[in-house]
Order: structure tokens, then C-alpha cells, then sequence
């Protein structure tokens, strides 16, 4: 680093970028807004303090930061606008994301369950976003999320994450701490940089704090290393309101070892969003910390980990996928079934950690006198979901890996595409009648929308048509 | 040779090993990427059924200002093969009688090491080419770098890609690149990169192996291109080389 950048002027430039007014001035660096012609986006530049008295952590930091960000695509990162020489003018500029961080909406108090929920489902669908590019965060906390006014989150200040195809800048520099004390995960404390779950230990511990206004694990750095093995209170005896299946949650995701966190930002969002499918465990109803015994043995298991650290296996964010399949439960004796239910099987034998959505979208309740109308509805509703339950029955699918829906909706194709928006699906598969079922063309119909519409891959099932 | 390097994609194709199939593939496919120039890291004959054509292409890459570097095999068709091993050797008195006089005088004259800017392009280490040292850890890495004085080192002679670099606190740390995924290597730092063998691949992955640097973008890209090794090998068997040359192409191993 050849030349020492002071703290820049309001009205001075650099490479035709104006500086206004300094934002945020922190020990790794300053941050500015400026404005540039030609520009309409609100920007901020980032400058890492640089010289030959300051500590390279921040210059590391930075040069991280600017080898990920203009790799970084989609609506849950800052956009990446520009950055400069690092030998000669290190800066980088990004779009200012409007909103408020996360740190700022909390103000050291806890917020009511339904918004944990809500902004807790955000920040998994960001992450999950991030992982799909081969990048973990490896900061998630408060003030590292900025919540928009439409309700999604952005995830910001990438100084220490990692990027799966590119070289590692921080792997060799162990002497600088990771991420920040009071959300850090055990394996990261281990060296561990590569591990999309240690961005779900720290959600775990932002999901704790949001519900219950204090950290799981202390605040202190001199507290880090208790999360080997210290098992933390039971959110749900800070805040009562904190339901057995949001405890679930929050608890699996704090699991020390990350081999029985979740095993992807997705399947959070999606029980986030689905209490109801929850699958409950010890963890759920856990009224009290550890005792002592169970303690000791936790300290012991941790310090068994420490001799081999925790590797990631590679390819695993694509290779724990959500498989959505969507059933016509309307024609439950239909050929489509079996072969539907077989493909299926066959997509859920490649790999264990595929998690099974199943779903049935049926007509909007016929209208009746408006007496019956909401008993009817729910009659339907349960039935068709009985003949789910029947349909998927046959692969034997653990309760944990699987759901069940009924959408009752006007148009199926828009259902089995927003269905598989929100819950970030990465496969679905649906069956077309053969030619000798003109009855049910309509269904040829939904399934050309929902392939060229839909988020995700999907594989058309056809029974194969017989020759007559 | 190279006085305006500004704005070039380079192509870094190491170990063509005589594989003309292997070569033209890796050649299609970097004209596809936009690249202006072309570095060949040495070893461009030995082992492989076509020295001569392969010795040609290079050659007139090389009237138009390609860089080409001296790898072991190409030393050995004038000084003898004594530091080779069996297959090697055996294959180098194949090789010197299948090449024109011409062509071994192109072989002789090739330089063992050129720096051009910021960049070094070598066939082994930048330390002492002559000793055809591989670099296979950290520490060749780090002779190899401090010895060249330049931002990038770019070299072949180990068959695998691999990509190393310096820390601020002086470490090397390696890192083993993606195909097809450009990484950015900014030039306050050093670097060296091993483009990996064109015309014999090693890792079990048949694909030519070869990368591609962009001095404005500051970035490498590794990539693997499949090409006919069954052609290549077939070749092998009917110029009666030895059996085992052929299969390494079918079993890159």
C-alpha cells in the first residue's frame, strides 16, 4: 500500500465521485455518501483506513469485501457500482439500501413473535440466496441487515466472508478474530470458513435475540468460546409468547455441531413460515438450560470436535434441495398417480437430505348458502389434504423432510408458482395427462405456465399414452 | 517481442506435450474467449504422437510475438534425456527423430524464463529454470515468486492447476481453482499460477487443461476443454510408442 488516504473532504472527489457527508466512521474504515452524474442510484463509498500504522485486518478485510461484492447478484445484497485500485485509491462503491439495519429496529429490546417470524424468514431467505452463490456470510448479525420497506432483507459488509471459487484471503490470517463475538459459530471459532451453517448458528442467535431481547451466549468476547458447549436458556422461559415451535427453531439452529442444525437457510424460512409443519423435538419443550451432568458431557463432545475440525462437505447448499410436487388430489385414481408417485421416489433415492413438499391445489370452495360456507370449505380442505397424506404415504418419507398443502386457489398454475417463490423450491414436479384424457386437459395447461414461469427446475411427468 | 501488452487476454497453455488435438481444442476455444495472445509455459513436445505440427503452430504463434518458454522435454531433444525417467527418455528419442532439423533449432533457441512487465512466465521455477524443479508446495511456490520479483509468475511443469499467493504476513496459502470461474487477481499482490497440462492432464479429468489472464480485469480464468483423446491416443499406438502413453490419455492419470 503505497499511499495513506486521510479522511476524505465533504466536496471532494475521487475518480468523479462527489463525497458528501461521512456516514460511519469505524475502526476498519470510514463510509461516505456520494453522488456521481450519470448516477441515479443512492450511493455510498467504502474507504478502509490504510498506513503504516493502522492494522491490516482492515486492508484485508476490504480487499475481501471488494473481491466478493462485484460478484454478487440479486435483491437481498447491496449493488455493486464501482471500486478502486487497491494499490493506489481503495475504495468501493455500492448502492445505499434504503431501510433501517436490523440493530437500529431492535434498539436492544426484543419484538413481538410475529415480526421475529416474519424478519427472521427475511434474513433465511438472504441468506439462502447468498449460499446458492457459493458465498457465506460469515458476519450475520443486527446491524449487518437492513430491513426494506417491502419487507425482505439485505445483507451487507461482506470483510469476512468467503467465496467458494475464489481464493481465500482471510484463510491464512488466523491471528484476526471471526465474525463478531456474540453471534459467531463454533466451527468458525475453529478455523472453519467455508460452511454455509455457520451463517444458521448466527441466525439462530439473532432469531434468540429478536424474540427475547438478550444473547443466547453472552455479549463478551471473553464469552466466545462457551458455545461449544454451553447450552443456552430456553428462549420460551425469557419470552412465554415464544411458542414450542419457534423455540424448535430457534434451538435447532444454535445446535453446536452443525451436522444437526439445519442444513439449509431455506428449510428455516419455510418452518419459519409454516409452524404448523414443524416437527417437534426435546428441544421444543425445553423448560430449563442443561444440568450440570449434561453440561459436563456437552463440554466433553465439544472438546472431541476440537481435535478434528468440522469440514464442510462440498456442493452441499445445492445438494440439500427442496423437491415440490404437486398432486391432483381431485383425481386421486388417475394413471398420473403412480407414475407421479415413482418419479418422485426416484428423485428422493439420490440423496437423504432432500426435503419433500407436497401440494394439492384445489378450486376455490363452491359458494353455498353463507351459512355453510366456511364448514364446507374446511371439509374440503381436510379431505383433499387426507388424500395428500394417502398419496405420499407409499415413499415413506420422515416426518421432519416432509409437508403437506392445500391451496385453495382460482388458478392452480399461479399457486404452484407463488407456492414455490416463497418457499424457495428448487425442484418441482408435476404430471400431464396422457391424449386419452381429454377431461383433464386443463392440466396440460398449467403445466406449459408453470414451466415457463416458475422460479425453480421443474420435470413434467407424463404417463406414457397407449397405442389403441 | 511484446512491447504493448495493454489490454491483451492472454492465453497460458503449458505441457502441449505433442497432442495436437489437444492443442487446436485449447486454441478454438480461447479464440471464442476473446484472447489477442497467446503464452506457450514449455513442454511443448514429449510423449505424444505430433511434435512436429504441435513444434509448427507454436512456432508461427511465435513470428507474431507469442511468448514461448523451454520446458525439460524440449531441453532434452538436444541435451539427451538422461534426468527423465524410462517412459520419458523413450519417448524423447522417438520425439528427436520425428522433428526436422528446423524444428529442434526452434526447440534449442527458446528462452528458459521471460519477464515482460509484471508477469513471468517460466516453465518450472522462476528460481533456477534450468534445475526443472516442480513446484508441488508452498514452499517451491514461495521460492518460485520471490525469485521472479513480479506481481504474476505463470508456469506449467507440475500438471495440475493450481493457484498460489502471498499474504500480507508472508504466508502462501494455495488455492485450487474452479473451471470456468474467473478469479480475481489483483496485482498488489503475488501470484503464480500453474495453467495445468494442454496435452496430458493427470487428475483423473481427460480435459485439456489451460487458463486465461486479463491484465485490465486483473483476473484468471482456469478452464478444462474436452477434445478426441481417443485420437490423440490412437495416434500414440500407431507411431509405436510405448502402451502406457496412450492409456494416460484415456485415463488422465
Amino acid at each position: 500500500m503505497s499511499s495513506v488516504l486521510l479522511p476524505l473532504r465533504s466536496g471532494s472527489e475521487v475518480d468523479g465521485f462527489r463525497i458528501a457527508e461521512r456516514i460511519h466512521a469505524g475502526g476498519m474504515g470510514n463510509i461516505y455518501r456520494v453522488t456521481k452524474p450519470g448516477f441515479e442510484l443512492p450511493m455510498i463509498m467504502k474507504v478502509p483506513r490504510v498506513g503504516p500504522n493502522e492494522p491490516t485486518e482492515g486492508i484485508i478485510s476490504f480487499e475481501t469485501e471488494a473481491m466478493i461484492v462485484p460478484a454478487l447478484r440479486g435483491p437481498h445484497v447491496p449493488k455493486f457500482i464501482a471500486a478502486g485500485d487497491l494499490a493506489r485509491t481503495p475504495y468501493l462503491v455500492t448502492e445505499w439500501v434504503e431501510g433501517q439495519t436490523l440493530d437500529q429496529r431492535l434498539a436492544g429490546r426484543s419484538i413481538p413473535v410475529d415480526d421475529v417470524i416474519r424478519v427472521g424468514a427475511a434474513i433465511a431467505d438472504a441468506l439462502h440466496d447468498l449460499h446458492q452463490q457459493d458465498v457465506v456470510h460469515l458476519d450475520v448479525k443486527p446491524s449487518n441487515v437492513i430491513m426494506k420497506g417491502d419487507g425482505s432483507a439485505v445483507l451487507i459488509d461482506y470483510g469476512f466472508s468467503h467465496h467458494a471459487r475464489y481464493p481465500d484471503l482471510l484463510a491464512e490470517e488466523k491471528r484476526f478474530g471471526a465474525g463478531s463475538a456474540p453471534y459467531v459459530s463454533p466451527e468458525q471459532l475453529l478455523g472453519t470458513r467455508n460452511d454455509p451453517r455457520s451463517d444458521i448458528f448466527s441466525l439462530g442467535v439473532v432469531l434468540y435475540e429478536m424474540a427475547t431481547g438478550t444473547m443466547p451466549f453472552g455479549e463478551l468476547d471473553s464469552d466466545v468460546r462457551n458455545r461449544l458447549w454451553l447450552d443456552p436458556v430456553p428462549p420460551a422461559l425469557h419470552t412465554p409468547a415464544v411458542r414450542p415451535w419457534l423455540q424448535e427453531i430457534i434451538l435447532r439452529c444454535l445446535e453446536p455441531s452443525a451436522v444437526t442444525r439445519y442444513q439449509s437457510a431455506a428449510h428455516v424460512a419455510f418452518d419459519l413460515r409454516n409452524p404448523e409443519q414443524v416437527r417437534l423435538t426435546a428441544r421444543a419443550a425445553k423448560s430449563q438450560r442443561a444440568g450440570l451432568l449434561r453440561h459436563v458431557r456437552r463440554f466433553l463432545d465439544a472438546r472431541r470436535e476440537l481435535g478434528h475440525r468440522l469440514r464442510f462437505p462440498k456442493g452441499q447448499v445445492s445438494n440439500s434441495p427442496i423437491i415440490m410436487v404437486a398432486v391432483d388430489t381431485s383425481h386421486p385414481d388417475d394413471e398420473r398417480q403412480p407414475a407421479l408417485q415413482r418419479t418422485t421416489e426416484q428423485i428422493l433415492s439420490l440423496s437423504r437430505e432432500f426435503r419433500l413438499i407436497c401440494v394439492s391445489v384445489i378450486d376455490a370452495a363452491p359458494l353455498m348458502d353463507n351459512a355453510s360456507v366456511a364448514e364446507s370449505a374446511s371439509g374440503i380442505h381436510l379431505e383433499h389434504l387426507i388424500r395428500l397424506r394417502h398419496w405420499v404415504e407409499p415413499l415413506r418419507m420422515p416426518q421432519q423432510r416432509l409437508s403437506l398443502h392445500v391451496i385453495q386457489a382460482p388458478k392452480p398454475a399461479n399457486a404452484l408458482i407463488d407456492f414455490a417463490r416463497q418457499n424457495n423450491v428448487d425442484l418441482m414436479v408435476l404430471g400431464v395427462p396422457g391424449a386419452d384424457q381429454p377431461d383433464r386437459s386443463s392440466w396440460q395447461s398449467v403445466a406449459s405456465a408453470v414451466s415457463a414461469n416458475a422460479p425453480c427446475s421443474v420435470h413434467v411427468v407424463r404417463y406414457p399414452t397407449r397405442a389403441t | 517481442m511484446a512491447q504493448n501488452r495493454a489490454g491483451m487476454i492472454i492465453a497460458l497453455l503449458a505441457d502441449l506435450h505433442g497432442n495436437l488435438e489437444a492443442l487446436e481444442a485449447c486454441l478454438r476455444h480461447a479464440a471464442d474467449r476473446g484472447v489477442g495472445r497467446h503464452a506457450f509455459l514449455g513442454d511443448l513436445v514429449g510423449y505424444g504422437a505430433d511434435p512436429g505440427p504441435v513444434t509448427d503452430i507454436v512456432a508461427a504463434f511465435a513470428s507474431s510475438g507469442a511468448i514461448v518458454v523451454k520446458g525439460n522435454h524440449d531441453a532434452a531433444i538436444e541435451q539427451g534425456a538422461r534426468e527423465l525417467n524410462e517412459l520419458a527418455r523413450e519417448s524423447i528419442e522417438w520425439t528427436r527423430q520425428a522433428l526436422t532439423v528446423q524444428q529442434r533449432q526452434f526447440l534449442a533457441s527458446l528462452p528458459l524464463s521471460i519477464r515482460d512487465g509484471s508477469i513471468c512466465f517460466v516453465h518450472a521455477s522462476a528460481a533456477a529454470p534450468e534445475a526443472w524443479e516442480y513446484i508441488g508446495d508452498n514452499h517451491a511456490a514461495r521460492t518460485s515468486i520471490e525469485a521472479a520479483g513480479t506481481s504474476y509468475v505463470f508456469s506449467g511443469h507440475v500438471h495440475d492447476q493450481m493457484l498460489y499467493f502471498l499474504t500480507t504476513v508472508g504466508k502462501i496459502a494455495p488455492f485450487r481453482p474452479i473451471s470456468g470461474s474467473a478469479v480475481p487477481v489483483p496485482s498488489h499482490r503475488r501470484w503464480l499460477a500453474i495453467a495445468g497440462s494442454v496435452g496430458q492432464p493427470r487428475d483423473g479429468n481427460r480435459a485439456a487443461a489451460y487458463a486465461v489472464f486479463d491484465d485490465v480485469a486483473e483476473q484468471i480464468t482456469f478452464y478444462r476443454v474436452p477434445y478426441d483423446h481417443l485420437a490423440a491416443a490412437r495416434k500414440i499406438r500407431e507411431a509405436g510408442l510405448p502402451e502406457d502413453l496412450a492409456q494416460r490419455l484415456e485415463r488422465a492419470l
